[in-house]
């Protein structure tokens, strides 16, 4: 572990560690009371989710065409962290939805959206786990595919759901909560960026292993 | 790139998949009008080096010299010098033994590919079965089919894959004889196979696999089946 | 350029002349397609009424379903003598070969439209005949971004372990873009009263979707078959 990384887990860890009373103190909201507080971790979620896959979607095409491992590395570090984080969105969501409206699913067009990108995602990691030999490769395909999808599945969701008169209330953002939202945002980047550090260097390592291993069948 | 070249040189190769070798540390040139024997027993490497050699796989150490280029410099114009005889055979079972191989002259750009196909067909002694489905064939006769498909576009390197198998005693010496009709022309010819007695006297030189490396036996001389065992013993 | 069309004309023409020797692929994937559309029917069809608005979706659903069953096939075969191989071999333009193969896949598309529109406009008493032009566009470049998607990944799952489910498992989120544009944009045509507006945005964004992944498609063919 890098030093680097020692102190984006020590920060991440601190931060985490006083959101409660940071989020605490975030102005009460009229409608809806204590629940929307979710909404400051949910949304972070959401973000850290975009952001795994973009650099998911990035690494990929850069190991496609360079054939570098190193950005193969990072590459599924960053599809792993964009499915748990897009998990953790995926579950705040409902709970949210739940406790406001009554109900666990309400087609909103940007948890649908993500719901799409998250399997996706989950795909990929089935891929890579049951393809066999070669699918690093393959894999790389589909995370970069995914990333070029991510315009299109956001309108076509969005003008889908927009067009249809709901029966419930439509899921609207509350208005911008300013510095706990903030806080939290950047305690979650941080752990974002620890464990993408060290995930992908764990999947360097494990190639290193292996490079070990073929170095001593030689000897 | 795109002359011909007289010689194909591998050097220092090897391929790796994950943590298991395939091939190690292989050197060995071959030169016009040889006919190599790849000779091994089975996950030897043997289909992995043919691969490379076809640039259908890239190597994870080494490099494959063709005359003067690698194999990174190569691109189409190589592959339109190599002709392969997969194991599995390369061919459309749907289609006729004509079709196939118009099918792949026009797909290699050939001019004249009628013409050629006429004259692959009767090399193949298939003339009056050329227009019959590929899979009512024998297995001796879609070989037959295959290495004239392989060789159509009268290729400088051509690689073999265990071509010998399931042949009966006829159609294994009329393969003999095609391949001695290209060493003539020139040919490089890398042979992979278990069948020692037929390719014995064929070959002019021999490479021995084993677990991905190259093993040697004394240089003695001798029936190749004693000299096979001998190189599996040692090393 | 030209040699690259001639190419992938070449291997359209081999596929075609294969299938047409059986008709193997055409028959069952018309059949499976069929089959789907009335297994949907089944459960929206209640008291001899169908569901409102439920014809676009069950046609663009035999059409995903029958669809990706083609792919498989269609590749299966390449894998019969290890007739990929040959091709990757070839001095022949890689992409060209996708070009070709796509073009296969569209060419039996088609004729499953042919067949499931008539069939559903029948079973569900939908328009098909209202807006002819804007239905066949849709169809038309819907099932190109589904196709053109499926082929490559049909392709590079070839040598793959567990690629008759790892299709599906792949292809479906990626064309769900397709899906939504589709069945929305064929039901704004099936409406009592079409709204030709929101068709042609669907066909819009259809389209755009289209030009993206056919070019992405091209792009990484050759990086993802070679190894």
């Amino acid at each position: 572990m890098t030093t680097a990384v020692k102190m984006q887990l020590a920060a991440a860890t601190l931060m985490f560690a006083v959101a409660p009373w940071v989020i605490n103190a975030a102005p009460h909201e009229a409608t809806m009371g204590l629940v929307y507080k979710i909404y400051f971790f949910h949304m972070p979620s959401a973000w850290m989710f975009m952001l795994g896959a973009i650099v998911a979607g990035v690494a990929s095409a850069r190991f496609l065409f360079t054939k570098n491992p190193k950005f193969d590395a990072t590459a599924v570090a960053a599809a792993e962290l964009a499915v748990l984080f897009g998990l953790l969105t995926l579950v705040s969501g409902p709970l949210w939805a739940r406790k406001a409206w009554g109900l666990w699913w309400v087609w909103d067009a940007r948890l649908t959206s993500s719901l799409m990108l998250f399997l996706i995602f989950l795909a990929y990691l089935l891929l890579r786990q049951f393809g066999g030999p070669g699918s690093e490769k393959l894999s790389a395909g589909l995370a970069l595919f995914g990333l070029a999808n991510v315009p299109f599945i956001y309108v076509s969701v969005n003008v889908w759901r927009t067009l249809h008169p709901k029966t419930s209330v439509v899921p609207t953002l509350p208005v911008e909560m300013g510095r706990p939202l903030w806080f939290c945002v950047t305690a979650f980047l941080l752990l974002f960026l620890a464990l993408l550090s060290l995930r992908s260097s764990l999947e360097r390592q494990r190639a290193r292993i292996d490079a070990l291993y073929l170095a001593e069948d030689e000897a | 790139m795109s002359g011909d070249f007289e010689r194909v040189s591998v050097v220092q190769l090897g391929r790796h998949y994950g943590r298991r070798r395939a091939l190690t540390d292989l050197s060995f040139t071959a030169r016009a009008g040889d006919i190599v024997g790849l000779l091994g027993p089975n996950g030897a490497g043997k289909s992995t080096l043919l691969a490379i050699l076809a640039t259908l796989l890239v190597a994870s150490a080494g490099r494959v010299e063709y005359g003067d280029a690698t194999m990174s410099e190569g691109g189409a114009d190589l592959r339109a010098r190599i002709g392969m005889l997969g194991h599995d055979l390369f061919l459309y079972p749907e289609l006729t033994a004509r079709e196939n191989l118009a099918f792949f002259g026009r797909l290699y750009g050939l001019p004249d590919v009628d013409r050629r196909v006429a004259g692959a067909l009767e090399r193949a002694g298939l003339t009056a079965r050329g227009d019959e489905a590929v899979s009512s064939y024998s297995r001796g006769m879609r070989q037959r089919v295959a290495l004239e498909r392989a060789l159509l576009h009268e290729p400088r390197l051509l690689l073999l894959d265990e071509p010998f198998t399931g042949l009966d005693q006829v159609s294994a010496a009329a393969l003999v004889t095609r391949l001695r009709q290209e060493q003539a022309r020139g040919v490089i010819t890398l042979l992979a196979t278990h069948d020692l007695d037929v390719v014995d006297g064929l070959l002019t030189e021999v490479v021995f696999l084993r677990g991905g490396r190259r093993t040697h036996g004394t240089d003695a001389g001798g029936a190749l089946r004693d000299r096979y065992r001998e190189a599996m013993q040692s090393a | 350029m030209r040699a690259f069309f001639r190419v992938a004309a070449l291997v359209v023409r081999k596929d075609l002349t294969v299938e047409v020797r059986s008709f193997e692929v055409l028959s069952t994937t018309l059949f499976f397609a069929v089959t789907v559309v009335l297994i949907f029917a089944f459960g929206f069809v209640q008291e001899g009424v169908p569901v409102d608005g439920v014809a676009a979706a069950i046609l663009w659903i035999a059409l995903a379903f029958s669809g990706t069953l083609a792919l498989g096939r269609t590749f299966e075969r390449e894998r019969q003598a290890d007739t990929l191989r040959a091709l990757m071999l070839a001095p022949a333009d890689r992409p060209a070969l996708y070009v070709g193969k796509l073009a296969g896949i569209l060419m039996l598309m088609a004729l499953v439209e042919a067949v499931l529109v008539p069939m559903v406009g029948l079973m569900f008493q939908a328009p098909i005949f209202v807006a002819p032009g804007w239905l066949a566009g849709l169809l038309a470049a819907g099932t190109l971004g589904f196709a053109a998607v499926g082929t490559l990944f049909a392709a590079m799952l070839v040598r793959a372990r567990s690629r008759d489910v790892l299709l599906p498992v792949l292809l479906y989120p990626m064309t769900v873009p397709v899906m939504i544009a589709g069945v929305r944009g064929t039901a704004a045509l099936f409406q009592a009263e079409p709204d030709l507006g929101l068709a042609q945005f669907w066909l819009a964004l259809l389209v755009f979707f289209d030009a993206v992944f056919v070019t992405l498609a091209l792009w990484t063919f050759e990086p993802l078959m070679t190894d």
